[in-house]
């Protein structure tokens, strides 16, 4: 029995938690940026007469507001319009990708680590530990440099640089809800311990994974951005948010508008999800306080 | 304390075996392997690099080598760089300081703003400084520390012309002048993520302080407001700090290393990047080691001495 149902005037988590919602109005912008970024990525380069790889010497450096360029265009005469629409569209999905991945792997470390407990926990959450040790830069450039970069190899290492705190949030989860009386029960039925971690435990954790989710999108296009910038991500001539920042150093001087949009873009796009994380973490568990 | 200091220290050996574990695992078993490196050579033939796998060691068992390694680390040797046959170690030593002096300078300008505006707004909770300290913390977080120093370089260097471009130091002056004018730009924003995480960590903390009982009952006394603040809420308020400087220590390094490249600052991270382009795999594994042994030694140092200032933490 829920304290919901005990009292007549409280409303249904679902619904306090949308109220507490709409309250983050830098939320709710956050939202609605996602959103106008993700169409914009997915349909805009239709709309554009230009192709984000159609090279035009001819054109090199035009300043935006130029010959149809309504961002310029870069060091090969490539429109930053089109390859901005293209770059966001592989850096968002480059975002959410690598932080499915990461989630599943950090749910189920989590999970196996705080319902066993015992060595089997200890021992996952102590290479937890030992994988937070290396910085994240550091480990994703020597694991880049290692392997062919592509949009694979990148989703994946970055995922691989970003599980452990996922991990870490649904161990401790698993590990209080293991003691209360639902998981109990289910146990006292016979159901198989995966059907309990998985169908039981995990589904009661949901608020803090969804809020882990949606900061993790933040952090991966962000490493994203560093990676390809580096030179060790998506590699030219497809167009990354990061990659395209890869040049603009040295033409900062004669074509600052190349360093401009792309990180405006990449700004936009992270603080967006980090307010919609902030702003769901108010919503759907009040008490959870990190900062 | 001494049974809790013991204990953490146990904790941190056993961290530092899986840590070398992990990384000597990436060296190995990651396609490209130490050799890729002479392989791409024309000059070298396959009889020469059996030859240089027998004296690099690389035909044994990995678990052999690994001891190998780990026990030769232990002991300070480190390998040769595959670029010039220096020492691993002599050559991070020689890139450090530049690392180090960036660092520092980063924390204290992050420690002091930060700490100051996380003051301010949980005092003034909700009021205007609060909500553009809270907003501007978020884009503080979210904005690529690399693209943020390409916007500085162009507004202070190309524009303004205030401030060098990069590097450490003008080439023939080398007086502390110089260092300083050119230290300024990639430490403010080195800074800028770092403020940002130390306000919002002091605005909580000092949030949870100012609603202790304790701080009512000096209110309660009639003792002046300045006092509270200072002497009573300040100082609880800044404890948990100390495990703030732990956690932010790996991305402190990490943005170190970005702040580096865009400023040509001769750091380790400059070092990491040039070495992997090289692939100079000695060096990469070295420094990458290095790295994870400071974030280990700055978080077991941060627990230790979280533990002396508040005996709560020993007991637990």
């Amino acid at each position: 029995m829920t304290s919901a149902a005990l009292s007549t005037v409280q409303l249904a988590p679902g619904q306090a938690a949308w109220r507490r919602f709409r309250r983050h109005r830098l939320a709710l912008a956050g939202a609605v940026t996602i959103l106008v970024l993700v169409l914009g990525s997915a349909f805009g380069p239709y709309l554009l007469p230009f192709d984000d790889t159609y090279i035009d010497i001819m054109k090199r450096f035009a300043p935006p507001l130029s010959g149809g360029h309504i961002l310029g265009t870069d060091e090969l005469g490539r429109d930053v319009l089109a390859r901005l629409m293209m770059g966001a569209r592989v850096s968002l999905s480059i975002g959410f990708v690598a932080m499915v991945i990461a989630m599943a792997v950090g749910i189920a470390v989590g999970a196996f680590a705080g319902f066993y407990g015992g060595v089997v926990g200890a021992v996952l959450m102590r290479l937890v530990d030992a994988v937070l040790c290396f910085p994240t830069i550091f480990l994703l450039l020597a694991l880049a440099a290692l392997i062919e970069p592509g949009f694979i190899t990148t989703t994946v290492l970055i995922a691989a640089t970003a599980w452990m705190w996922v991990a870490r949030v649904v161990e401790a989860q698993v590990r209080s809800l293991r003691e209360r009386e639902f998981a109990v029960a289910a146990l006292a039925f016979g159901s198989s311990n995966l059907r309990i971690m998985f169908r039981e435990l995990v589904p009661n954790a949901v608020a803090p994974i969804v809020v882990a989710a949606t900061l993790n999108v933040a952090k991966s296009i962000l490493l994203e951005s560093y990676l390809s910038y580096l030179g060790y991500g998506i590699q030219p001539p497809a167009a990354s948010l990061g990659n395209m920042l890869n040049n603009a150093q040295i033409y900062l001087t004669s074509a600052p508008w190349l360093a401009i949009a792309p990180g405006l873009a990449i700004t936009l796009a992270v603080t967006s999800f980090n307010f919609l994380g902030d702003g769901l973490r108010d919503a759907l568990d009040p008490r959870m306080n990190i900062p | 304390m001494a049974r809790y200091v013991a204990n953490r220290l146990a904790q941190a050996v056993m961290l530092l075996v899986i840590v070398s574990a992990i990384g000597f695992a990436i060296l190995h078993l990651a396609p490209g392997g130490p050799l890729s490196q002479f392989a791409a050579s024309a000059q070298m033939t396959q009889e020469d690099l059996d030859r240089v796998t027998r004296q690099l060691g690389l035909d044994r068992p990995l678990p052999i080598q690994y001891l190998d390694w780990f026990g030769r680390m232990l002991r300070g040797d480190w390998g040769r760089s595959y670029r010039d046959g220096e020492a691993v170690l002599s050559v991070i030593s020689s890139h450090l300081g530049a690392t180090l002096e960036l660092m520092a300078t980063a924390t204290i300008i992050a420690v002091l703003l930060g700490c100051w505006i996380g003051v301010l707004g949980a005092l003034r909770r909700y009021s205007i400084f609060d909500t553009l300290a809270t907003v501007g913390a978020m884009i503080a977080l979210s904005i690529p520390t690399f693209w943020f120093g390409l916007v500085t370089i162009y507004v202070f260097s190309v524009k303004l012309g205030w401030l060098p471009a990069g590097n450490r130091q003008t080439v023939g002056d080398g007086s502390l002048l110089d260092l300083l004018h050119h230290l300024i730009a990639p430490a403010l924003v080195l800074a800028l993520v770092e403020t940002a995480m130390w306000g919002r960590f002091m605005r909580s903390s000092m949030l949870e302080v100012i609603n202790q009982d304790y701080i009512r009952t000096a209110r309660a006394k009639g003792m002046p407001e300045w006092r509270i603040l200072t002497v009573h809420a300040l100082r609880n308020a800044l404890l948990p700090m100390i495990t703030v400087a732990g956690l932010q220590f790996p991305t402190l390094l990490g943005g170190a290393l970005v702040a580096e490249t865009v400023f040509t600052w001769p750091g380790m991270g400059r070092l990491f990047l040039d070495s992997i382009g090289y692939r100079d795999y000695p060096v990469v594994m070295g420094i990458l080691m290095f790295s994870a042994m400071m974030v280990l030694i700055g978080s077991l140092l941060a627990d230790i001495l979280y533990a002396v200032v508040d005996p709560r933490i020993r007991v637990g």
